[in-house]
């Protein structure tokens, strides 16, 4: 659905972005990962239109952005970075407005407007100023424009910044409930949004690809071993001793220790869920088992290898 | 089409939504109908002072005494300080809010979003336009001016000011900041108001030539209820001027060479 082939973005002289390429689906939601400055939005402002590539070529629905720039606009929705939404004017009528000049037909429009305020959970705020709305429903009032007219892909800037928890989850079972139906990019750099949302990961640092796959296959391919948390009471020294003979663990790293409960980070083969030996292997040495778990934050390693790897990399030559 | 229609209601409907509208249409009626009141006061006089003299000749003319300079009073002092305060937020506010990449992402031309906010702009100044004949028909109910020439004087009116508007709108587009907009406007404008005072102490062609560039001597026929086709042509390329570099800045905005 989105094909990006060799894209570069300068501006001026610094390079944002550099020969990138990557596809999307048809369908699928793709999230793309990267720091501060990594070239997310950059890469997302070509895709839309907004900006014309330095270089290379970006086609959306078939639709070559720099050649058939209506054809391609027609197909897709953009909530950028920060919401663009007219501060004096009343949700409603904001967008009525987007439906106007993204070609919704008069007919259509009122429906649509329905359609998508019920989605975006902004039905209730109709006749309300968007200046007056809290700086989650002017997200939401953003996605709604976004969706106006029933793009078959959707771009969408961090879509959950600067929302509550809550609005958080919503937002993001929202963006799940339009996979199938609809083709969405999104950028974020908050890892577990990548892993709960997105089908597939483009993961992207100082403007070039440094990894792509889905959140599992990035967390196996560069991970090559699972790790588990285990906190227990008791001595720490014997308790790490008696883990390391556990079959199947490569690593015992001693995380933390509180008032007599230590924690370890053991990391194991992949092929092996060591989780039961291990809790066997406290409990029969009558050492309280508080807490055992696979670690949750493996892609944040994973995100943090792949980003500073490149740095210092880049670091001699400078 | 109908997406340059809705822009343009965007455009006239926000102009009301911020105290802008008002500000402009107030200041507009207060200024004209003061010097609709200085004018006529003066014809007054005038008028009163010939029959003193026992003159029976006729009674000097309405739209030379008062129509003309209230057109010229209007032009010179009123758009002049008005018409920045129209155009300052046309695009200067979309880049500033980002709203802009809405614009730039939807499937319009650059051509269909400059016409909408043109059109809106002109919406606004088309009331200030009604405004000012309301005060001129007034003169219908107590004098008997000449119908014919009023439309030379709307015609020249519009023409002058969406001669401004498009450059206005320009000068919007080159900044994020509102007031910086508006300060380039007073002063592009103010140069061109004055820019026949050259005819006065240089003769050359290009003291001429300048001179002829100036809004202001081409507006001497219509405010004398001639329609000139040189006049014409002057105005219609000052705003394809104004809107051909609104273009060419959208393109630079969006970092093409
Ligand atoms: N208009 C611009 N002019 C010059 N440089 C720019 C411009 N916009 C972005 N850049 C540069 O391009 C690089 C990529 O920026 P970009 O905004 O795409 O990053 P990002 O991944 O979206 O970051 P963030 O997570 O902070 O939003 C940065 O180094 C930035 O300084
Ligand atoms: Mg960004």
């Amino acid at each position: 659905m989105i094909q990006v082939q060799d894209l570069t973005k300068r501006y001026g002289t610094t390079v944002a972005v550099s020969s990138v390429s990557f596809e999307v689906r048809k369908g699928e939601v793709l999230g793309f990962l990267g720091p501060n400055g990594a070239g997310k939005t950059t890469t997302m402002r070509v895709i839309t239109g907004f900006l014309p590539p330095s270089s290379g070529k970006v086609t959306v629905a078939g639709h070559d952005v720099a050649e058939q720039p209506l054809e391609a606009k027609r197909h897709t929705g953009y909530l950028p970075e920060n919401p663009p939404v007219y501060t004096d004017m009343r949700v409603a009528e904001y967008l009525a407005f987007a439906g106007r000049i993204k070609g919704v037909p008069r007919r259509e429009l009122r429906n649509r407007v329905r359609e998508v305020s019920e989605k975006c959970a902004i039905a209730d705020v109709q006749r309300r100023q968007i200046g007056k709305l809290s700086k989650g429903y002017r997200q939401r009032v953003g996605l709604a424009q976004a969706m106006i007219h029933n793009p078959d892909v959707l771009v969408l800037d961090e879509p959950t910044a600067g929302l509550d928890p809550k609005q958080i989850i919503e937002t993001r079972e929202m963006i799940r409930s339009l996979a199938g139906q609809h083709t969405v990019v999104l950028s974020t750099h908050i890892l577990p949004e990548v892993a709960k949302t997105c089908d597939r990961v483009v993961v992207i640092n100082a403007g070039n690809v440094v990894a792509e796959g889905t959140p599992q296959e990035l967390t196996e391919r560069l991970q090559g071993f699972e790790t588990v948390l285990v906190t227990a009471e008791g001595p720490e020294g014997e308790i790490k001793a008696k883990l390391e003979r556990v079959e199947g663990v490569t690593l015992v790293d001693q995380r933390d220790i509180a008032n007599g409960r230590v924690t370890f980070e053991v990391h194991a083969d992949k092929q092996k869920d060591v989780r039961g030996d291990l809790a066997r292997a406290v409990v029969e040495s009558q050492w309280r088992l508080l807490e055992l778990r696979t670690s949750g934050l493996s892609l944040e390693d994973i995100f943090l290898k792949l980003t500073t790897r490149d740095v210092s990399e880049e670091a001699p030559a400078n | 089409m109908r997406n340059v229609l809705a822009l343009a209601g965007k455009e006239l409907r926000a102009y009301f939504h911020s105290p802008i509208a008002y500000v402009v249409l107030t200041i507009y009626s207060a200024l004209c109908g003061f010097f609709f009141y200085s004018f006529v006061a003066t014809y007054v006089i005038q008028v009163f002072r010939m029959m003193e003299m026992g003159g029976g000749g006729p009674s000097p003319n309405i739209n030379e005494w008062i129509i003309r300079t209230l057109l010229e009073g209007i032009l010179t002092v009123v758009l002049l300080l008005l018409i920045p305060l129209i155009t300052m937020r046309l695009f200067a506010e979309e880049k500033r809010s980002g709203t802009i990449e809405l614009l730039l992402t939807s499937p319009l031309t650059d051509m269909q979003i400059i016409g909408g906010k043109f059109l809106g702009a002109l919406g606004l100044y088309i009331i200030l336009m009604i405004l000012t004949f309301i005060y001129i028909a007034l003169l219908f109910v107590y004098g008997n001016p000449s119908g014919l020439p009023l439309l030379a004087n709307a015609l020249g009116l519009l023409l002058f000011g969406a001669g401004l508007l498009a450059l206005g709108m320009w000068i919007s587009s080159l900044t994020k900041n509102q007031i910086i907009a508006a300060a380039i406007s007073w002063g592009v404008f103010l140069l061109l108001f004055v820019l026949n005072w050259i005819e006065s102490y240089s003769s050359s062609t290009l003291g001429r030539t300048l001179s002829y560039l100036s809004l202001t001597t081409h507006f001497d026929n219509f405010a004398k209820g001639v329609i000139d086709l040189k006049d014409v042509v002057y105005y219609l390329s000052v705003i394809v001027i104004g809107i051909f570099l609104t273009a060419r800045s959208l393109e630079v905005l969006k970092g093409r060479p």
